[in-house]
């Protein structure tokens, strides 16, 4: 990384902490005697205090959506494509406020956060999120920054589910919504996936009933697999193609190099899987997957998902991704359908691209460009 | 906004009314429609460049086939739904059309006329698929698969019970009254104000 930053970057960026001393009642009745959340902010928030965004994170995301940590951090925030000066959420103009969920392992209370009741890791005694606790903790941020409402909420994926609840767990707060990749909720498909990364997890011999923090271990192959799953299932089948094809990463098939070998995307799997071990939580990622598959928008409402979303006074962007499986167009369709049966204002795009679910992280000139233009109608003129 | 008469567009569109408009390219039309009319607007088109042109206007646009049924939109939604110059490229028009005045109150299509007489005479003495500035296309690549002539057009509206509440022509400029006295021979394209009948 060299000493300056790139001109559209927010550039260093410090993560900040914000400490809460009542008790936060999780929707399954759980009670945190006090709790913290860690986020950072990006751009200055205005006198009318009426430019501020909010950015959901997907499943293994965190607070550090964009900016660097260090001048020598090798990769920035996870969205830095959308977020900083001139980008499409443009910080010249926004004051952008990304928080790690409750729950999550980056810094909020969590599994690896301490248990102030017992003085060990919370392990798997913390718990279980959904995501209407998200929307509530966060709401709770909101209000200790001094907010008052959302000029939006924007997220993709798991983090456009919760932008989604926000509009209609507190309406009035939400004056845009923008939701990617997301949907209405789990099938059983998606929650057959993650059930097998869970599995994975917990059938780990280090996995100690969840208290390998207590313990001294580390389920590191457990989550490497679940990992390796998750990632199969943002990928396309045609961009998998395209990147790895069935080129060998190393060794071959003859008799002189003893028939062994590595496929280029079994060492990318791999490389994925255990990155992702080392710096992820295991009872992080069980409660993720957990909070998703509990997620549900329409629940036992009566006329369905559009019910549930009159209450909602945002207007909506949604967007899917063409190549996406684990959360499909027709997922984003659905919402969009019932957005406009509410007669709410919606626009929709299917972005045509090979990056399948996590198209809504990478480069793409016709999703960025919708990005930007759509949000020149948030906040002040 | 060259694709229709717009003025005579214009004043078919009520005050303050909810405008759907088929193929709405890069939003110019309902823009001027929302500016001059107070109308609020919704899009649809399939082309990504459109849509991000349409959003920077500040509307609403949903990308969308509308050979795919039209049926995220539920009926009575809207107060007029547009097709400009579009019904020639669909693959179903008739069920475009029936979808059309299910989701609007009333709709407004336009169309190239099939029966002017230069079309007629380019089929008649050349033998050979029309061609013209306004269809510069061989027949194999045209997007326009489905031309009709005015008469086509209406007795389609009599079979699907779909009244005509009023119709505009556009002639050559020495054509005008002939356009209107004989649109079938004289019309280059025709716009129809049409609804349900017994809407």
């Amino acid at each position: 990384m060299a000493e300056t930053f790139p001109a559209d970057s927010v550039g260093l960026v410090t993560p900040q902490v914000a400490h809460f001393d009542d008790p936060f009642t999780f929707a399954n009745g759980a009670v945190l005697q006090s709790h913290q959340l860690v986020y950072e902010t990006y751009g200055e928030l205005n006198s009318a205090g009426d430019n501020a965004v909010l950015i959901c994170h997907a499943l293994s995301g965190s607070h550090h959506a964009a900016g660097f940590h260090s001048a020598d951090e090798r990769r920035p925030g996870w969205w830095d494509l959308a977020i900083g000066p001139g980008k499409p959420i443009d910080t010249n103009r926004l004051f952008v406020v990304c928080s790690n969920n409750l729950g999550c392992c980056d810094g909020s209370s969590g599994p690896n956060t301490t248990n102030p009741g017992t003085g060990e890791p919370w392990g798997g005694q913390f718990p279980q999120p959904q995501v209407q606790d998200w929307v509530r903790s966060q709401k709770l941020l909101a209000e200790h920054l001094g907010l008052s409402k959302w000029a939006a909420v924007i997220g993709g994926s798991l983090g456009g589910m919760q932008a989604l609840q926000w509009t209609i767990d507190f309406p009035d707060w939400v004056g845009h919504c923008v939701a990617l990749a997301a949907a209405p909720g789990l099938t059983a498909q998606n929650i057959a996936f993650n059930e097998i990364a869970r599995h994975a997890i917990l059938s780990d011999p280090d996995w100690c009933e969840g208290a390998y923090l207590s313990e001294g271990t580390l389920p590191a192959r457990g989550v490497a697999l679940a990992r390796m799953v998750g990632h199969l299932t943002y990928m396309s089948a045609d961009g998998m193609s395209d990147r790895f094809g069935r080129e060998l990463r190393e060794g071959g098939f003859s008799p002189e190099e003893n028939a062994e070998w590595v496929f280029q995307v079994e060492s990318y799997l791999r490389h994925q899987g255990s990155r992702f071990s080392t710096q992820f939580d295991a009872n992080t990622y069980v409660l993720m997957t957990r909070a998703l598959d509990l997620f549900d928008l329409t629940g036992s409402q009566d006329g369905g998902l559009a019910a549930v979303l009159s209450r909602a006074q945002a207007e909506f962007l949604v967007a899917s991704f063409s190549s996406d499986w684990r959360f499909p167009p027709q997922r984003s369709i659905e919402i969009r359908d019932a957005l406009m049966a509410a007669g709410k204002p919606v626009t929709y795009a299917n972005i045509e691209t090979d990056n399948g679910h996590d198209g809504f992280l990478l480069p793409n000139p016709h999703y960025e460009q919708l990005l930007k233009e759509w949000m020149r109608r948030v906040g002040p003129l | 906004m060259n694709r229709l008469d717009l003025k005579t567009v214009l004043g078919w569109v009520p005050k303050d009314s909810r405008v759907l408009d088929l193929g709405c390219g890069d939003g110019a039309f309902l823009a001027r429609l929302r500016d001059e009319r107070n109308v609020i607007g919704v899009g649809v088109d399939i082309d990504p460049v459109n849509l991000i042109a349409a959003v920077s206007k500040g509307l609403d646009v949903i990308q969308e086939d509308i050979n795919d049924g039209l049926y995220c939109f539920t009926t009575n939604r809207f107060d007029v739904v547009v097709l400009a110059h579009a019904l020639q490229e669909l693959t179903h028009p008739h069920i475009a059309l029936e979808r059309m005045v299910d989701i609007g109150d009333e709709a407004i299509v336009s169309f190239p006329n099939f029966g002017h007489w230069l079309c007629r005479a380019h089929l008649g003495f050349k033998g050979r698929m029309p061609m013209s500035r306004a269809m510069p296309r061989h027949w194999y690549n045209t997007p326009n698969i489905h031309f009709c002539t005015v008469k086509d057009f209406e007795s389609l509206c009599s079979d699907l019970k779909i009244d005509i509440i009023e119709r505009a022509t556009i002639a050559g400029a020495a054509q005008g009254l002939l356009g209107r006295w004989f649109p079938n021979l004289f019309a280059t394209s025709a716009i129809y104000r049409i609804r349900r009948a017994g809407g």
